[in-house]
């Protein structure tokens, strides 16, 4: 049986771990919102981006000069694995689904006897693939410290991809991060970017048969300008997803952690006043045969 | 019939509403747009977006550059910033255009794609400053 004051600091001191973590829900809570706010203010120009691109893609992706960025480079050969996690933790189990998912896709695709490299974007996927695939990570990038992430960082890692694929580092280019589905759940999802899934061109309802577009300058310069802001775009939902997917991710890991501290608290009252009942009694006992004995 | 003006930027919607003309500054010379024009997509570089409500203009943007996309009964611009012309900042615009100029110069010379981004920029900043004298 442990002592009244073992129990009393064990208490106490769980007592503020439930503190903590209800503070770090309710934080949260709020920067989830300002996530979401943030992704929802994205999306109009993404779809304006896709309805754009499929337009064009359409008419050069037959042409033997199509760019590199739409129809890859041909081979299968080298994959890059951008594994987009958090930079903190305390978040579930929202860093290792992305971590897992990357590492299994690698294994698999060596078995297929493919080159992989991996860049992590966010300091925990890179710690945890830095256990056991270190060989194959180029390179990091991570906005630990930073308050919210800006189109501008999504351009920087875009650059990134871009100047890789230019010197030939790569083939293929895979995205693995969480999608947001709701608050309470995350999905680790790949999304490929090199060679870009082209949009269907889908037909408007109401418009009728699909317009046909003049293009200033022609479609290939127009294209090689809109491919790499379209790959800066899609980085940027992962990423804006990513962050709005963290904070649902913490909330829920918080709201557990301090329901189990609720839980343990009311535990340990429970053995705290046993224990002090049955001190009590002893003493009473104690004191009873102590006068009959007079 | 006013045509329906949209401009976006990737972080938000930034404006959307019915203007009678819009006069973008497109690659090849400026655009006028009225409604009913043609469809077009058109690669834009760095100059002012005007708004007309009749003969008047009601409203100029800087654009930095971007895309447009032009139907017979709207105009969606994807610019990646746009800024009132009386918010734009000169020292701001001499900055860009003294970072795009050390980096046109760093560029190596046989790179054509580079170079044309690089002057690409140069001419955004350009446009920056001139936007910012002219208000």
């Amino acid at each position: 049986m442990p002592s009244l004051k073992s129990l009393r600091v064990r208490i106490n001191s769980v007592k503020s771990t439930q503190k903590i973590t209800s503070a770090m829900k309710m934080v949260a809570a709020s920067k989830l919102r300002r996530a979401q706010t943030q992704a929802e203010a994205a999306r109009p120009y993404a779809q304006r981006m896709e309805r754009m691109l499929a337009s064009l893609g359409a008419s050069v992706i037959g042409s033997p000069t199509a760019p590199k960025l739409l129809v890859g480079t041909g081979a299968d050969k080298v994959h890059l694995l951008v594994p987009v996690t958090a930079d903190r933790g305390l978040a579930g189990a929202f860093n290792s689904n992305v971590g897992r998912m990357t590492r299994s896709l690698a294994r698999q695709l060596e078995l297929e006897g493919k080159t992989v490299k991996i860049l992590p974007v966010g300091r925990k996927g890179r710690d945890f693939l830095k256990r056991e695939l270190a060989s194959r990570i180029v390179s990091d990038i991570s906005y630990a410290g930073r308050k919210s992430i800006g189109f501008a960082d999504a351009q920087d890692v875009a650059h990134r991809i871009v100047t890789m694929l230019d010197a030939g580092e790569f083939d293929v280019c895979t995205v693995i991060y969480n999608r947001f589905q709701s608050v309470i759940s995350q999905v680790p999802t790949e999304m490929r970017l090199i060679p870009a899934p082209l949009p269907e061109a889908k037909q408007e309802a109401g418009s009728g048969a699909k317009a046909i577009y003049e293009f200033e300058p022609d479609e290939e310069t127009m294209l090689a300008r809109l491919l790499p802001q379209n790959l800066a775009i899609q980085v940027y939902r992962a990423l804006l997803e990513s962050a709005a997917g963290e904070h649902g991710a913490r909330m829920t890991a918080m709201d557990n952690a301090t329901r189990n501290a609720g839980d343990m608290i009311k535990r340990l009252s429970q053995t705290y006043n046993r224990a002090r009942q049955a001190n009590i009694t002893r003493e009473l006992i104690e004191i009873i045969s102590g006068a009959e004995a007079v | 019939m006013p045509v329906d003006l949209e401009i976006v930027s990737p972080e938000k919607l930034l404006l959307s509403r019915p203007v009678d003309m819009v006069v973008v500054p497109a690659s090849e010379g400026e655009l006028g747009v009225l409604p009913g024009h043609s469809p077009m997509i058109v690669l834009l570089r760095g100059g002012t977006i005007r708004l007309y409500e009749g003969n008047r203009v009601t409203d100029q943007l800087f654009v930095s550059g971007g895309f447009a996309e032009v139907t017979p009964e709207r105009v969606t611009v994807l610019a990646n910033e746009a800024t009132p012309v009386e918010a734009v900042s000169r020292a701001e615009g001499q900055r860009r255009l003294a970072a795009a100029e050390a980096e046109y110069a760093a560029i190596n010379k046989l790179d054509v794609a580079a170079l044309d981004a690089a002057m690409d920029r140069v001419q955004s900043a350009r446009a920056m400053i001139e936007a910012a004298q002219a208000a």
